[in-house]
């Protein structure tokens, strides 16, 4: 999967570019606005997972430029990283920061909804 | 979809496997446990025992059958779940250790979570798929899976997502516990987890009646499989949960030859002269204050004398008060104990259900050993439980000694006029059935003793005055006479005046054999005198004859002087004739 914005390098998770359709340049996040530090969680491939990915990217894209670190975890890969969250639906978005700790079950279809998860003002 | 099973078709077994549980008594009402490789689903109310149950049903796999487990637990937490069994000797934390094993907590915040489009529960397939091959699993427990509902608001994906997992575990081959919360009237389950899982459905149920908690379980549902259909009173106790059938279907005891003494003669020699059998049941029944206790006590004493144990489970009094009133009867109890040969074992019956008493003298009885058992009244025993309940108890008590070959009295508290009817409920296990009873004539109570039946021996038919004395209990033949039973005092008064009327006979007799003896001596003495008579006469008779022989001898020779004389030979002939007249002579 791929990362936008900031690269963590030591979450152990093997991070692939699966999505051919990153359009959005990686932005810069420094700035005085709040950084979102997500995770989102997938079991492999599927079609659920791959809209929930780009979802997620158009989201941030969108409304938080700059402003966001997206980690995507693929449990099938390590189930283990499964359990420090609490992970049962996939996929899973979580927002690690700010706090408190957020999290939006489905594949993030609703664009509206998950601003309100969160807590994004939106932008437009 | 992310799901790498291959859908298989269901697999279907010619017969239905099952994995045994190892939770005491559930694999005898399920004939051998839960489905192998199928979901079951346990149901009760909050307290009802259904995590003990699951986390048994994983613990005896991993240290009896050899099958790992995992427990999801998503109320407890992993700490909490070790320190929660603990008690019951389950070392959780051992077998995590030993990879046999695996506990994982699932914790979903409600408040943490948003819901936006389309999701699937694949997070806990993996998470679960993993724990199974972490510690290759054969079980899986479910502790309390309805917790998703309220953690996960979207419930047409939670029940899709259901019927998949159970589907999912199906296809993994392991044989699944899932609990769930107890629904309203008329459904099992809140959720109506009943609907996916249809294999085999088990209530738990605890119940308070009359201040009493009493724990029953039963199987709703067992598809494909024979099962005990009834509900079946179960325990917590210190090592898991015991379930005990009421009652067992076969009818297979071992039995002895054996004859063992109850501790009073006369009784052991109405009943065939030898005592009853070993590994027999005894009832002893009667009212209040006929020495039902007494000869309890001369039981117990009886078999620590042949260096046997007994076990005296007193329902009235306490051991101090047993012994201390034994000793009245000259009954030294102590040294026994002292021994390790009598253990007394006292309760008040109300302490605890009937299912407790029973499942703690069950442990007793494991623990302990005895070759007898006391229980000593089993009246005490029906002010917990209606008689139906207390009968089975009863029946199932009685059933167990006897499967552990274990000498069994009971004595129980009848009514007077209720005597033989109460205890009929037990009346076919029991072997042996002694009852007392007391009469009242004239002011005063005594107590018989008759035995209404032994089975397999001979046994006196004789009514037995039943004394307890300060050397123990002795036996009295009853007085039987002008139609009516004698006893004590009564009894007393007929034994003294047949004594007297025995003397009296005696000496009339001696008196008419001294009489006969005098009138013997007297003709004795008449026969001996004329006796004496009869020989002075002959002796005086021979002396008369003698003197006449003598004098015709002289005669005789006088003549033949004579002749000599005369030169006359020729007159030989006067001799004969003298001769002649001699004979004919007549003394004097």
């Amino acid at each position: 999967m791929k990362k936008t914005g900031k690269t963590e390098g030591n979450t152990g998770v093997a991070v692939k570019t699966r999505s051919g359709k990153a359009k959005a340049p990686a932005g810069k996040a420094a700035g005085p606005e709040q950084m979102y530090n997500l995770k989102l969680y997938v079991a492999g491939q599927t079609p659920k997972s791959l809209t929930a990915i780009q979802n997620l990217k158009k989201i941030c894209e969108e409304h938080l430029k700059g402003q966001y670190h997206i980690e995507v975890i693929d449990i099938l890969k390590d189930p283990r990283l499964a359990e420090g969250d609490q992970i049962l639906a996939i996929p899973t978005l979580v927002r690690k920061l700010p706090q408190p700790i957020k999290k939006i079950l489905g594949d993030l279809s609703d664009e509206e909804r998950v601003l309100i998860g969160l807590d994004i003002q939106p932008r437009s | 979809m992310a799901k790498t099973i291959k859908k298989k078709q269901e697999h279907v077994t010619l017969q239905l496997l099952k994995s045994p549980t190892g939770i005491q008594g559930f694999d005898e009402i399920s004939r051998g446990g839960v489905p192998t490789g199928r979901t079951a689903l346990v149901c009760g109310g909050a307290g009802s025992g259904k995590t003990l149950f699951a986390m048994e049903f994983l613990v005896k796999g991993a240290t009896e059958f050899n099958e790992n487990g995992v427990f999801v637990a998503f109320e407890e937490t992993p700490e909490e779940l070790i320190q929660n069994t603990s008690s019951l000797g389950f070392h959780l934390d051992r077998l995590v250790a030993k990879k046999k094993l695996a506990l994982s907590h699932i914790r979903i915040e409600r408040s943490e979570i948003a819901i936006t489009g389309e999701f699937d529960l694949e997070g806990l397939f993996v998470r679960l798929g993993y724990f199974i091959a972490s510690v290759d699993a054969k079980r899986v427990v479910l502790d309390t899976l309805e917790a998703l509902f309220a953690s996960l608001p979207n419930e047409a994906i939670l029940r899709a997502e259901l019927r998949r997992l159970f589907r999912w575990l199906k296809e993994r081959g392991v044989t699944a516990v899932v609990t769930a919360e107890r629904g309203k009237e008329g459904t099992l389950t809140r959720h109506g987890l009943e609907e996916y899982v249809s294999d085999c459905v088990i209530l738990l149920d605890h119940r308070v009646s009359e201040q009493v908690s009493t724990r029953r379980i039963r199987i709703a549902k067992y598809r494909g499989s024979l099962h005990g259909t009834n509900e079946y009173p179960f325990l917590i106790e210190k090592t898991g949960i015991s379930i005990l059938p009421i009652t067992s279907v076969e009818l297979k005891y071992k039995v002895s030859r054996e004859r063992i003494p109850t501790g009073i003669g006369r009784l052991d020699a109405m009943l065939g002269g030898k005592g009853i059998y070993a590994g027999s049941s005894v009832l002893v029944s009667g009212t209040a204050g006929t020495g039902k206790t007494s000869i309890a006590a001369s039981f117990a004493d009886a078999t620590c004398r042949l260096g046997r144990k007994c076990l005296y489970l007193a329902f009235e009094e306490s051991e101090s008060q047993i012994i201390r009133n034994m000793h009245s009867i000259g009954l030294n109890l102590e040294p026994w104990i002292k021994k390790g040969l009598l253990r007394f074992h006292a309760v008040r019956p109300s302490l605890f259900g009937l299912e407790m008493h029973l499942v703690r003298i069950h442990d007793l009885v494991n623990d302990f050993t005895p070759d007898t058992v006391i229980v000593d009244p089993i009246s005490g025993l029906s002010t917990i439980g209606d008689d139906r309940e207390v009968n089975s108890m009863l029946n199932r008590l009685i059933d167990f000694f006897k499967s552990q070959g274990i000498t069994t009295m009971l004595t129980n508290l009848a009514q007077q006029n209720t005597i033989e009817t109460t205890e009929s409920a037990i009346s076919s296990l029991i072997d042996t059935w002694i009852l007392f009873r007391t009469v009242e004539v004239n002011g005063e109570r005594n107590r018989i003793l008759f035995i209404l039946k032994s089975r397999g021996m001979e046994h006196s038919n004789q009514v037995r005055e039943f004394l307890i004395t300060d050397k123990g209990i002795q036996l009295i033949d009853v007085y039987i006479g002008e139609g009516q039973v004698f006893t004590g005092s009564l009894r007393k008064v007929q034994e003294a005046k047949d004594r007297a009327d025995t003397l009296i006979r005696s000496q009339e007799i001696e008196r008419k054999r001294r009489y006969f003896e005098r009138r013997r001596r007297t003709i004795e003495a008449q026969m001996s005198s004329l006796h004496e008579e009869l020989e002075s006469l002959e002796d005086e008779f021979r002396i008369v004859a003698t003197q006449e022989e003598t004098r015709e001898k002289i005669l005789e020779m006088d003549r033949t002087r004579l002749s000599e004389t005369r030169k006359a030979n020729l007159e030989q002939e006067p001799v004969h004739k003298g001769n002649g007249k001699r004979q004919g002579g007549r003394p004097q």
